[in-house]
């Protein structure tokens, strides 16, 4: 990695959390509605999956999307502005936090059924074997989500027929307001890939260098042809579920021993430790993310609403 | 030139021709491969276009419609085969929730172009579970097309239309229908989308119906006919998006109706069909327009109750009666 490449994924990390911070006021002052999924503390994850990918190589993840959204490089003007609802937003306003995607950028959504995707993507990835692309579909999904059939349809079917597709869990240890082990029959999700046989492995999803380097290795093995490959990514978010959850089930400790293992922090250090950049350096990327979110909430504020003929567009093809 | 073949010859016959065209055209679903289809539909596909294009899949339909939304997003054209359409309960979400609104939810930028096929229907003692017949469920949402053919011809047609649409399409077939015969042109041809047609002209009555009732709709017509009633059948075809011009061009010439269907009265297509009727053409209604459709009750294996509960020839006949 060149120093540069390092600076583009802290600018990425802090780019997220600092999006989500702004998104988190506008919620409450009522400028977003519907649902707020916050993806922060969970940034390492998206950040060092997508810094692993090919051009070719597919993504697709459940509600909390807005992570990858900007991973991908959807501006952040046009993530703030679907958030806000307006025509000028990611998915002209008609899919809000949940249904962000780019299909230009192989960014094939966010999906608010819990799991639902799962098959979507072993379909995507089907595509790509079929067409003999070597693109990989990598398929990121919640803990929560491996309980439900859908994922044990997809999962299974990606390995009877060894189709080009990343598994990755963000083991974020909640679904909801449910701990894992109140809700999954094993708390270690990656014996479920075991049960399929599919190769697996458990990362350090705090640590963006630890989840890029497993995620390179995961699509080398996928792209020789092999199969699908499985990553459970050990994260946690800092946040409720989505905005008003009262987090009546977790103790406020919890959630800072977690903070002292800040992803944006370890990288900060690891890029000093490396000597790969200075302080000040890394301080003039926050203060430019500062500007560049101002300008987005700017920007999405300033946009149109939607034509009410817009409501009418897009429900089929002709 | 044209040629008398089954149903199951005239959508077997769309498949394979459209596969032909079009290397991106396949089809995935229980036994469809090595067995040869369950219905014998893709009987001789698996040894012509091998595994790759003709693939068995686990008895799994969430991943049957989840993994054809998926192969179409990316630009391939799946036929998805539900081994009946009572099975397409448990791919509802990915029919409902994921293919209907896709494209519209992530403001245009995707498209779905798949072909979900399911066989539907009573009448064979298979009990409860097996039976039924929900195209009305399918035609709730927007999003989704919703084609019920009920002849060899407009199979055909229509289901290559299904296939080269770039839009979700619930493509409905019926079990006791697979034998029924018809003209077919033995060239290439395909039938809209989204079009009614008047099947047989009649000036007393109207008779609204599609897919299998289609068929006992026209054998209660010949009854009528003997007693000097003219019926006139539209066959929807296509259930959505739904064109209502010719049934109320013929409504507005008889006055009166009876809409036939399979599945169960209470919030069927009689109901949508008879409201639309009312909203658009209230003036010429000479008679309450009656509704004919199954007893609603959940299908039983006996033989004789079965036959009971499902719509015949004669029920349409009596209802014609009465609207006249």
């Amino acid at each position: 990695m060149e120093k540069q490449d390092h600076l583009d994924l802290y600018h990425q990390m802090v780019l997220i959390r600092r999006v989500e911070e702004r998104a988190a006021e506008l919620y409450q002052q009522g400028k977003i509605g519907g649902f707020l999924h916050l993806y922060i503390g969970q940034e390492a994850v998206s950040t060092g999956l997508i810094a692993a990918r090919q051009p070719q190589d597919r993504v697709i993840t459940a509600y909390r999307d807005h992570g990858v959204a900007l991973n991908v490089g959807i501006p952040a003007d046009l993530v703030m502005a679907e958030l806000l609802g307006k025509a000028t937003g990611i998915s002209k306003g008609r899919g809000g936090s949940m249904h962000m995607a780019d299909v230009e950028k192989n960014f094939w959504g966010g999906h608010a059924i819990v799991g639902a995707h799962l098959p979507i993507a072993a379909g995507m990835a089907l595509g790509d074997q079929y067409s003999e692309n070597d693109g990989v579909t990598i398929c990121m999904f919640g803990d929560g989500a491996t309980n439900i059939g859908f994922f044990h349809e997809g999962v299974n079917l990606s390995k009877v027929w060894d189709l080009p597709v990343l598994w990755v869990c963000e083991n974020n240890q909640y679904g909801m307001g449910t701990t894992i082990e109140r809700a999954s029959a094993v708390s270690e999700i990656r014996q479920k890939a075991e049960g399929y046989g599919i190769p697996n492995e458990r990362v350090d999803g705090m640590d963006v260098m630890a989840v890029r380097a497993a995620t390179l290795k995961a699509l080398e093995y996928i792209r020789s042809g092999k199969g699908p490959y499985f990553l459970e990514i050990m994260t946690y978010r800092y946040r409720g579920h989505s905005m008003g959850d009262p987090e009546r089930y977790r103790e406020s400790g919890e959630v800072k021993k977690w903070q002292e293992n800040d992803p944006i922090g370890i990288y900060r250090v690891y890029l000093g430790k490396e000597k790969i950049a200075k302080e000040n350096q890394l301080d003039a990327i926050d203060e430019r993310v500062d500007e560049e979110v101002q300008a987005a909430v700017q920007f999405a504020e300033s946009s149109p609403e939607p034509e009410l003929e817009e409501l009418f567009a897009d429900v089929y093809a002709k | 030139m044209s040629k008398q073949i089954t149903m199951r010859e005239a959508i077997s016959q769309a498949i394979w021709e459209e596969m032909e065209r079009d290397e991106k055209v396949f089809i995935m679903g229980e036994e469809v491969g090595v067995w040869g289809g369950t219905y014998a539909v893709t009987k001789g596909f698996y040894d012509h276009f091998g595994p790759k294009r003709v693939r068995d899949t686990p008895i799994a339909e969430a991943a049957i419609v989840g993994g054809g939304i998926g192969a179409a997003m990316v630009g391939l054209r799946p036929i998805a085969e539900l081994m009946t359409i009572n099975f397409a309960f448990v791919a509802m979400n990915h029919i409902v929730n994921e293919a209907a609104k896709m494209r519209y939810m992530f403001g245009g930028q995707m498209s779905v172009p798949l072909v979900i096929r399911a066989v539907g229907g009573g009448g064979r003692q298979l009990g409860a579970t097996h039976s039924q017949t929900p195209d009305a469920i399918f035609a709730h949402f927007p999003g989704l097309k919703v084609v019920a053919p009920g002849t060899p011809y407009d199979a055909k047609g229509l289901l290559k239309s299904a296939i080269r649409s770039d839009d979700p399409v619930m493509f409905i077939e019926h079990a006791t229908l697979y034998q029924t015969r018809g003209e077919v042109p033995e060239g290439e041809y395909t039938v809209p989308i989204g079009k009614s047609k008047i099947q047989r002209p009649g000036r007393d009555v109207t008779i609204v119906t599609y897919s299998k009732m289609l068929d006992v709709s026209m054998k209660a017509a010949e009854q009528l006919a003997k007693e000097g009633i003219e019926a006139e059948i539209v066959d929807l075809r296509t259930l959505r998006p739904l064109d209502m011009e010719p049934v109320l061009e013929s409504f507005r010439r008889t006055n009166r109706a009876v809409i036939v269907e399979e599945g169960w009265r209470s919030y069927g297509i009689g109901s949508e069909i008879s409201a639309r009727i009312y909203e658009g053409a209230f003036d010429y209604v000479d008679a309450p327009i009656k509704r004919v459709a199954q007893t609603e009750v959940p299908l039983p294996y006996n033989r004789a109750l079965e036959q009971s509960a499902l719509p015949h020839a004669e029920d349409i006949i009596q209802a014609v009666k009465e609207v006249l």
